[in-house]
């Protein structure tokens, strides 16, 4: 804005454009929200006024939809609509949603705000930076025509009566007008200003997606949980059942053949197929052992415990139940903890040990190996570290060369009361 | 395979296919389902109105497809402590088969893999084996709990470990000794030493093969 290029560019066109509908759409909203709220106000003795008031405390909304897109004519920075998409569709999950926002109650203040005061002042500094240069460049014109080339008044102030005098005004209009620019964009520039801090603060916003980001990730979790229980129930219920009836159908047959070619195909088919019920079996308890759910993380760390190739003691005392995601992330790490430690720890003994309080689970899995286990080595503890942190888990390990090994991990999470 | 006798079977299983597979293997065998069910009340009122034999059940069940056929067994067990029940579990969980035997006084108890009824000689000798007041675990299980060395079962051999698993499984000393393959009297030196180890002072023989395995069980 520094500089004479200002003047030439569209930036002061832009300003007075943007006061100008400024002061229409404040008009307006002052309209159709008093009017609403009167409306509303007088009809709720009868009840039907209370839509009304509801819609008068939504305005804001459309106002701040209005500013934010009228933003765009003198501010490059984008105006992002601060408002989360209702979590079910129909208009009562919207509404509910937006009651709920604090940015449909700051909206709603920056409406009345803007109706109330603020569109005044864009109208007055419009017209005044305008009216006033436009009108003395206009002098020599208006003395030619409505003054019939005697005398005219400039600005109801001044009466130029000669021809040189009415000159000099229009060139001052012109002086006047370009200052009046500067005016223009300054006040523009500060209007939009306070609209942004009022209905699109950046900084709000980029809070707002925080939130939104870390309850999309939960969500993301638990659809994951929620995929991985279905799989293993489809599996459980079709194939498993049919492989069980397909081995017990093998069995009775070998029953009834007699020893011969046939019978040793036979035997070897049967075989096959319960081989392959077994790794179906394991397959299943990999995707969400049956245990997690039904019996809990206790329950569920203590058979993993008993799984593991190297002796481990449990203690883990938890009263009630935790969150499924919970569950299932801690379980899951206790199984790739056990597994590292059977694999590189070269221990023989481990011990898993855990509790709740204040709000986090706390899990502390510590062998007697050797150490030395590096975090940023494999890609084990990568994984592990993001299934935890995806929980706003924290994640540390203590490995000094000569062990002993220890793995903490927590979750904040609160007991529910699921019974098993 | 036994064919001693035959038995009143109530069967509580929710797949069709698998229920009716079960009605035709054990008519096979010579055994009569009297009932056969597919959720845990059902069971219920079928062992009130049947008293078979032997209850015969899965772990999973509607309605909630948890563990309803299990609590119904135990149910059963806490009404009647000596009506004999074999579980069966498309999983092997300790957790399951310790609840299973803590009911009643852990005799006439079995949790056996689904899986292995397809050995059609060896499920229809552990049902015949739980319907005369044996326990039958799993070997899967007695697998997983071997691995453990944990009080009081660090007292026993390796030797004596492998018998206690075999007993665990629902095998006799004879059947014990064949597959061991030594006499059935160092069979019984050893379960005698196991006894002895775990502290279970002589009384009713079989009684005490039972808390045997229950003290193996829940080591």
């Amino acid at each position: 804005m520094s500089g004479p290029g200002f003047l030439l560019s569209s930036w002061p066109w832009r300003s007075a454009g943007y006061l100008l509908t400024g002061a229409v759409t404040g008009a307006v909203a002052l309209v159709v929200i008093a009017a609403t709220a009167a409306a509303g106000v007088v009809l709720a003795i009868v009840l039907v006024g209370l839509p009304l008031l509801v819609l008068a405390a939504l305005a804001g909304i459309p106002v701040a939809w209005v500013e934010r897109h009228r933003m765009r004519l003198i501010d490059v920075g984008p105006a992002v609509d601060q408002h989360r998409a209702p979590s079910a569709p129909g208009l009562w999950a919207w509404l509910t949603c937006r009651m709920r926002e604090q940015a449909t109650w700051r909206e709603l203040g920056h409406a009345l705000l803007f109706a109330v005061l603020l569109w005044p002042v864009d109208a007055l500094v419009v017209a005044v930076a305008l009216l006033a240069p436009l009108s003395m460049v206009a002098t020599p014109l208006l003395m030619r025509t409505v003054g019939g080339g005697e005398e005219v008044k400039v600005l109801k102030l001044w009466t130029v009566t000669t021809w040189p005098a009415a000159f000099a005004m229009a060139v001052l209009g012109v002086v006047l007008l370009g200052l009046c620019g500067y005016v223009l964009g300054v006040v523009a520039g500060a209007r939009a200003a306070l609209t942004r801090v009022l209905i699109a603060s950046r900084e709000a916003d980029l809070g707002t997606r925080v939130v939104e980001l870390t309850r999309s990730r939960l969500r993301l979790v638990d659809a994951f949980e929620a995929e991985r229980r279905r799989i293993e129930r489809d599996l459980h219920d079709g194939a498993q059942q049919r492989l069980v009836v397909l081995t017990m159908t093998l069995g009775l047959a070998r029953l009834d053949v007699p020893p011969g070619p046939v019978a040793d195909q036979l035997a070897k088919a049967h075989e096959e197929a319960e081989t392959a019920l077994e790794e179906l079996r394991e397959l299943i308890h990999g995707i969400h052992p049956k245990v997690l759910s039904d019996h809990g993380l206790p329950a569920a760390v203590a058979d993993a415990a008993d799984r593991s190739a190297i002796p481990v003691d449990v203690e883990l005392a938890l009263p009630g139940r935790l969150p499924q995601a919970v569950e299932a992330a801690a379980y899951f790490v206790v199984c790739e903890a056990l597994t590292n430690i059977a694999r590189h720890s070269g221990a023989s003994r481990a011990e898993v040990s855990g509790s709740h309080r204040d709000g986090r689970l706390f899990l502390h899995v510590r062998d007697n190996g050797r150490g030395g286990a590096d975090a940023a080595a494999g890609t084990g503890l990568t994984g592990l570290a993001d299934r935890v942190s995806a929980l706003n888990g924290r994640i540390a390990l203590s490995s000094p060369p000569g062990g002993p090994t220890l793995l903490r991990v927590e979750f904040p999470c609160v007991r529910t009361d699921r019974s098993a | 395979m036994r064919t001693d006798r035959s038995l009143r079977v109530v069967l509580a299983e929710d797949s069709v296919l698998l229920r009716e597979g079960l009605i035709g293997l054990l008519g096979r065998c010579g055994h009569d389902v009297v009932a056969a069910v597919g959720d845990a009340p059902a069971l219920l009122a079928a062992v009130e109105e049947h008293a078979p034999d032997i209850v015969l059940t899965d772990v999973r069940m509607p309605p909630g497809f948890q563990d309803e056929g299990l609590h119904a067994a135990v149910r059963l067990r806490g009404k009647r402590p000596t009506l004999p029940v074999l579980v069966l579990s498309q999983y092997v969980q300790r957790t399951y088969a310790s609840e299973l035997l803590d009911s009643g006084d852990g005799t006439g108890v079995g949790y056996l893999l689904k899986d292995r009824v397809g050995q059609v000689a060896d499920f229809v000798d552990a049902l015949c084996e739980v319907a005369d007041g044996g326990t039958v675990v799993d070997p899967e299980v007695v697998r997983l709990l071997l691995r453990r060395h944990r009080d009081p079962l660090e007292r026993l051999t390796a030797r004596e470990r492998e018998v206690l698993g075999l007993i665990a499984e629902g095998k006799s000393n004879g059947a014990i000794a064949r597959q061991l393959v030594v006499s059935e009297a160092a069979v019984g030196k050893h379960i005698s030493s196991i006894l002895s180890k775990l502290d279970l002072p002589p009384a009713d023989e079989t009684h005490r093969r039972v808390l045997a395995v229950l003290a193996y069980l829940r080591a």
